[in-house]
């Protein structure tokens, strides 16, 4: 299926380069519609990377690349569901997102990260899988979850530690700040940075340039560099779980969803 | 280093240009929620934005419960 048009995302390939863009409003927050469309995107991968060189996720909102995990349908079924029912279900859907996560990040092609605006949480774990992140220049990233009791669910904490130093994980994850693309730049997770608007296009040249290259040597370098920390992936889910059942999530849930005042509940 | 006033004039110049609203129309103690007509993402994009032009980290978490430019901009100034 070199060609599809979900609800939340699509893809087609151009120039030997496959583009999976996401449109899901209002900033492509992952819950489980979005969850299905990536399964099918991974189901086609090997397909799709037999025809291309480079994969591109990038984001056709203005808001953003994505806000993350859809917390609305995460509380909504918390309180559908009798407690343990609720709890088998964030784990399901936490092991359908980390086989997704695990196929991109494995893929034996170059991808590329195009973001812009918000690039926080799940929406920035889903960056996170990729070989490069171009960013532009009014791109924040952020790992808000501690905020809400909980830690980052999508593999966001293994590739943060294989990619970047402990000590500015602590920080980032602990403090729960958004930081910008310059901060980004400096700890080493944005490798380019693109004016505003300009990040697809960015991201489209560097798919033109890593095309001219050997695939299989290009695959062999990224399986060298790039390891998938599995066992770390797995108590990942394992710690949101026991995290997830406590009555302090349900709260901070709560106050995140019903809140309608300007600035978002965030402690 | 900067004064907070020339800090100040700064920040509304920027939110003035960014937002496009009359820069006679914003006042030091304004709700730049209100004046602005602005979201929480869109008040991300104009910290952003202040970031990039005092070259600083401002975490967001110093913000909390900020929303007019004078405070603001006593925050900017202990980063300077």
């Amino acid at each position: 299926m070199n060609n599809f048009k979900g609800q939340t995302l699509s893809w087609q390939i151009v120039n030997g380069a496959i583009e999976l863009a996401l449109h899901r409003d209002p900033c492509n927050e992952i819950g489980s519609l979005t969850l299905d469309e990536l399964e099918k995107f991974a189901a086609a991968l090997p397909g799709l990377a037999n025809e291309a060189h480079a994969l591109i996720v990038h984001s056709t909102l203005k808001a953003g690349f994505s806000a993350g995990a859809d917390l609305r349908e995460l509380f909504q079924r918390g309180q559908e569901m009798e407690k343990g029912a609720a709890l088998r279900g964030v784990r399901e859907f936490l092991e359908r997102i980390h086989s997704v996560m695990n196929a991109l990040d494995a893929a034996p092609l170059t991808t590329i990260a195009a973001v812009h605006g918000v690039t926080f949480g799940g929406g920035f774990e889903l960056a996170l899988v990729c070989d490069i992140i171009i960013a532009d220049r009014m791109a924040r990233f952020c790992f808000p979850e501690l905020r809400l009791g909980l830690i980052p669910g999508f593999g966001g904490i293994p590739r943060l530690k294989r990619d970047l130093g402990n000590a500015v994980v602590r920080d980032l994850l602990l403090t729960g700040r958004s930081f910008n693309v310059m901060k980004a730049q400096q700890i080493g997770l944005v490798s380019q940075i693109a004016a505003e608007g300009e990040a697809l296009r960015v991201a489209r040249a560097t798919a033109s340039q890593v095309g001219k290259f050997d695939r299989r040597t290009a695959a062999a370098a990224k399986e060298f560099v790039k390891p998938i920390p599995y066992e770390e992936l797995k108590r990942e889910i394992d710690i949101f779980c026991d995290l997830y059942s406590r009555p302090a999530v349900e709260e901070g849930l709560r106050k995140f969803v019903e809140n309608e005042g300007v600035q978002p509940y965030l402690p | 280093m900067p004064t907070t006033d020339h800090t100040l004039d700064q920040i509304l110049d920027l939110a003035a240009t960014h937002f496009k609203v009359p820069r006679e129309k914003l006042t030091p103690d304004d709700d730049f929620f209100k004046t602005l007509g602005i979201d929480s993402l869109q008040a991300l994009d104009l910290l952003t934005r202040i970031e990039h032009h005092f070259a600083i980290e401002l975490p967001d978490y110093e913000l909390q419960g900020v929303s007019d430019f004078r405070t603001l901009a006593n925050r900017i100034q202990a980063r300077l």
